[in-house]
């Protein structure tokens, strides 16, 4: 009916306009507390010293592009997938392979270690996230034991255990987020609200409760309670795609990096972007970012090949490591905190300490 | 209807606003000093901070490979 057409649409304006005015509101209330920043506070700090960080391992197998990697607990361990594939659990102290498992598509994007150390998930344009528990049973095929976990209808950009073997986390190009139980592959809880792809996700640190941080391509990095579903905080202030975000080590702030050729800092208790982390000469996107174990330390690689270090505190440059012969695609620092591990579109995957 | 469907995300936009607006904050200077003061009290036991030796890393150790080029530069 006309009138009922009328109401609908005297509604959708008052609603409109309340969302206008609680943004307003939103911003008006973050920018009360924006007393100082934080490289200002920051002038007291100690300067860093001078350090030399070299590659100490270089692992090479992968047929082609490395796409992520993750650590075991045991921080020897590591777990990397690649555009052909594969993947590849390493003993990065030998450069060994250990196990190694064809998935059925290509660009496995994904990849996570178990916290047992006794399993592996990955996935990638197959849209679905399979966990492989790990054998040393030479007669047993790895693929055979392969359990698929979750669904989604678009890639499986990111996937992360929580903190047993028996949850994981996952994002996808479908523009979602979901948590699932391991041996049954049910949904436990499912979490909407990025406006396009979501690229990355973090699990905050087990101290700070059941919170986790992801990024997507509408430049949107949200944080969410995983019992609710509720986003609770959402920050937009990148100019474009966030290819990864990480949990500073207290948890109460992370750290983003993005194809505007930025990394951010956002603190969860000021509720605002605290940091930004940028050079006129750094022009190429941020494909991965990990913190130091003080948080102190901000490493993130980039599309054009290089690794930067920044000072987290002060928001300077402290290094620049070179070694890549192509794009830096994920970058982790090793549970101990004594090194971190680089994977590259050039094939290999690097261990820096 | 697509009207109806506009109204829904609309109230939902709304209901997800109401919460972020409504979280407590604190300030930036308190939010900063926190940070510090967790890297001041982590810095000591941060090995890509402050470098371990190499008995102690077990990436540092004395096996021969090619250690491939790092450029260390302090820039402003």
């Amino acid at each position: 009916m006309a009138t009922d057409g009328l109401h609908e649409s005297e509604t959708l304006a008052a609603l409109r306009s309340e969302a206008e005015g609680l943004k307003g509101k939103l911003e008006e209330e973050r920018a009360k507390l924006h007393d100082v920043e934080l490289h200002q506070v920051a002038e007291r700090v100690e300067a860093l010293g001078q350090f030399v960080m070299k590659t100490r391992r270089t692992l090479k197998g992968h047929g082609n592009k490395v796409l992520c990697m993750d650590w075991c607990r045991d921080k020897r361990r590591i777990v990397s997938s690649s555009q052909d594939g594969k993947v590849i659990v390493w003993d990065s102290f030998t450069t060994n392979k250990e196990h190694a498992v064809t998935m059925p598509c290509t660009w496995v994007m994904a990849c996570a270690y178990a916290p047992s150390g006794c399993a592996i998930a990955c996935g990638g344009l197959d849209n679905k996230c399979s966990v492989y528990p790990l054998t040393f049973d030479k007669n047993e095929n790895m693929a055979a034991k392969k359990r698929s976990v979750a669904m989604h209808t678009n890639y499986l950009s990111a996937c992360s255990f929580t903190n047993s073997d028996m949850q994981i986390l996952t994002a996808s190009g479908d523009g979602t987020c979901a948590l699932w139980d391991v041996e049954s592959g049910q949904l436990l809880q499912s979490f909407h609200g990025h406006g396009a792809d979501v690229l990355c996700l973090d699990l905050a640190p087990s101290e700070t409760g059941n919170t986790f941080v992801s990024g997507g391509c509408d430049k949107k990095a949200m944080v969410w309670d995983m019992r609710s579903g509720q986003c609770v905080q959402a920050f937009e202030t990148h100019e474009s795609d966030i290819n990864s975000v990480r949990y500073y080590p207290s948890g109460d702030a992370f750290a983003s990096g993005s194809d505007d050729a930025t990394c951010r800092l956002y603190d969860l208790r000021a509720d605002r972007e605290v940091a930004i982390y940028s050079k006129e000469s750094i022009i190429f996107g941020a494909s991965s970012v990990d913190f130091s174990l003080s948080g102190r330390l901000l490493f993130a690689g980039y599309n054009d090949y290089t690794i930067n270090v920044w000072d987290v505190l002060k928001g300077a440059r402290a290094s620049i490591l070179f070694g890549h012969e192509n794009r830096v695609s994920t970058l982790r620092v090793s549970p101990d905190g004594t090194a971190f591990c680089s994977g590259s579109w050039d094939h290999t995957l690097r261990v820096w300490a | 209807m697509s009207a109806t469907n506009n109204v829904a995300q609309a109230r939902k936009l709304v209901e997800q606003l109401r919460i972020e607006a409504g979280i407590e904050r604190i300030k930036v200077s308190k939010a900063s000093s926190e940070l510090m003061s967790y890297c001041e009290q982590h810095a000591r036991s941060d090995p890509l901070l402050v470098g371990v030796p190499a008995s102690e890393n077990p990436f540092k150790d004395k096996k021969p490979w090619r250690a491939e080029g790092a450029v260390s530069l302090r820039s402003p």
